[in-house]
């Protein structure tokens, strides 16, 4: 068994750092999460499979609770998110990096201000090296330290998806949520993407949830992944183990 | 709301026309729950602004940066606006007041429309325009990109960054601008009354100014500030709470435009009321 292998038999049997337990979420008529349960264990990167409109982005919103689940409980970090109140779930929200689909990167402002914003508001008190710091570190870790004064505007779409892991990974989060990281790039910068995301794990020892239907970037980075099928689990375990799975839906799912 | 769909026995002994009245009273019941639940959304985000406004820290920073991008770069618009409006003003009331003599009470009359409710309320309009669809198509499109989610999840408090800063900048800055477009309104005015006449501007002033009280200017002044309210309350409401794709960018700004609008005539003619009632 490969380092990689031996790593993903102790992150599996590690402590979960997010739990979700029975987790729905219907908009109206439309029932899009159906009762998910899973856990997220320390330091693994745990990948969540599906067709478009599965319930993916929907299930780590309401994670950080940028929606409200009907029912059923997540615990993050040992705080239950649904029973926080907002000073509190500020501060978990500190220990959670999200980068979204599009990148969301704050056209207004510079790459270097896009940095330095949760910086500034969050880290109290810290001071100007610091901050020059860590946003040079941030930069090069993601290896766009020449975008400095660059406006989102000026970047390609692989460039704005580093930038604003870079603005992910400023905070140390020990948690990282993708919204398909690699949506609408072309196969190399995917691929730049997903070394990324492993390098970032093994560097900052973070936690990762990964929503995504690219399958190279699946197959890259996942030490888990669950198959999502109409708001419920329909496969779980390694990729490997996934993909050998005869059943005509998974099989297409893993066709290439 | 399920839409009513008579079950087959009820609807063999129904008329038509009792069929129709039930869904055409239903349809007006949904009208009437969006009306409501629009209200009382826009009822919670002022409330919320509110509360945000009130507590610790204040962006200063964002709020200046507001302030310049309000303030100073509508000067530009708001100054010939006034000078024209001042002009037209005067060109268009000096047949009239000729007619009853009284063409020597043309500074005076000008002064008077334009602090009162000329000024106050053509400069609200123009900015409910200019600044109005700029904050609603600029939150729009930071609502449609992910990007207030953004600051939500790195745990910036996205209504006291974005929404205080531009709803106080807005209240502050209006009532400046309009005092501006007053003034380039009178000099417009003078150029009008020289168009036919020769009046020196100390003496244009001096006359304009004679029958100006702080009654005037006051209720005038005072109403500015809610119009600048209206303006970046509806602007920020609209952008914050657009719906998903880039279509609803236009549809914020465009409604921003709209309902500030109707909400500044609306709060000029309960100004005018008080005022009224008062003198």
């Amino acid at each position: 068994m490969s380092t990689e292998g031996q790593y993903r038999e102790e992150a599996v049997k590690g402590e979960p750092v997010i739990k979700v337990k029975d987790l729905k979420k219907s908009f109206g008529e439309q029932h899009v999460l159906k009762g998910l349960t899973f856990d997220l264990i320390k330091g693994e990167n745990l990948i969540v499979l599906g067709k478009s409109g599965s319930g993916k982005s929907v299930l780590i919103k309401c994670i950080v609770q940028l929606m409200t689940a009907d029912e059923g409980t997540i615990n993050v970090l040992g705080n239950e998110v649904g029973n926080l109140r907002a000073k509190e779930l500020a501060e978990l929200r500190k220990k959670i990096g999200f980068l979204f689909q599009s990148g969301a990167l704050y056209d207004s402002m510079t790459v270097k201000e896009n940095l330095e914003f949760p910086l500034r508001r969050i880290k109290k008190g810290i001071s100007e090296k610091d901050i020059k710091d860590k946003t040079m570190e941030a930069l090069e870790a993601v290896g766009l330290a020449s975008a400095l004064n660059k406006m989102p505007s000026q970047l390609s779409g692989g460039m704005r998806k580093r930038i604003a892991l870079a603005r992910t990974i400023i905070l140390d989060p020990s948690i990282i949520l993708y919204d398909e990281p690699t949506t609408g790039l072309d196969p190399i910068t995917s691929q730049e993407i997903s070394a990324l995301i492993n390098e970032i794990r093994n560097k900052y020892h973070t936690s990762s949830l990964i929503i995504t239907h690219d399958m190279p970037c699946a197959r890259a980075v996942a030490d888990r992944a669950l198959l999502l099928k109409e708001g419920e689990i329909y496969a779980q375990g390694t990729m490997q183990s996934i993909q050998q799975i005869e059943d005509p839906w998974v099989q297409l799912f893993f066709k290439d | 709301m399920k839409n009513f769909t008579p079950i087959s026995k009820v609807k063999n002994i129904a008329t038509e026309g009792s069929v129709l009245l039930s869904e055409r009273t239903i349809a007006r019941a949904e009208d009437a729950k969006t009306f409501f639940t629009r209200a009382g959304n826009m009822t919670l985000f002022i409330l919320q602004t509110l509360r945000q406004f009130f507590s610790f820290p204040f962006e200063f920073k964002e709020f200046l940066k507001q302030c310049y991008e309000i303030g100073n770069r509508s000067l530009p618009l708001v100054a010939i606006t006034g000078a024209i409006m001042g002009l037209v003003l005067t060109i268009q009331s000096r047949p009239i007041l000729n007619d009853f003599g009284a063409e020597s009470m043309l500074p005076q009359m000008v002064a008077v429309s334009l602090i009162r409710e000329i000024g106050p309320v053509i400069t609200a309009l123009i900015c409910a325009g200019k600044i109005g669809s700029g904050i609603g198509a600029e939150l729009g499109s930071m609502k449609v990109t992910e990007q207030i989610e953004a600051m939500e999840v790195s745990a910036v408090n996205p209504m006291k960054y974005l929404v205080v800063t531009r709803v106080l900048a807005a209240t502050l800055m209006i009532p400046v601008l309009v005092l501006f477009a007053d003034a380039l309104g009178m000099v417009g005015s003078w150029i009008g009354v020289n168009i036919k006449t020769e009046l020196n501007i100390a003496l244009f002033f001096s006359r304009a100014f004679s029958s100006v009280d702080f009654i005037d200017f006051i209720p005038a002044f005072i109403k500015s500030f809610f119009f600048g309210l209206v303006i970046g309350l509806v602007g920020c409401y609209k952008g914050y709470n657009a719906g998903k794709g880039t279509e609803s960018v236009g549809i914020a700004a465009n409604s921003a435009v709209v309902l500030s609008s109707l909400l500044i005539i609306i709060v000029d003619l309960i100004v005018v009321q008080i005022t009224d009632l008062m003198i």
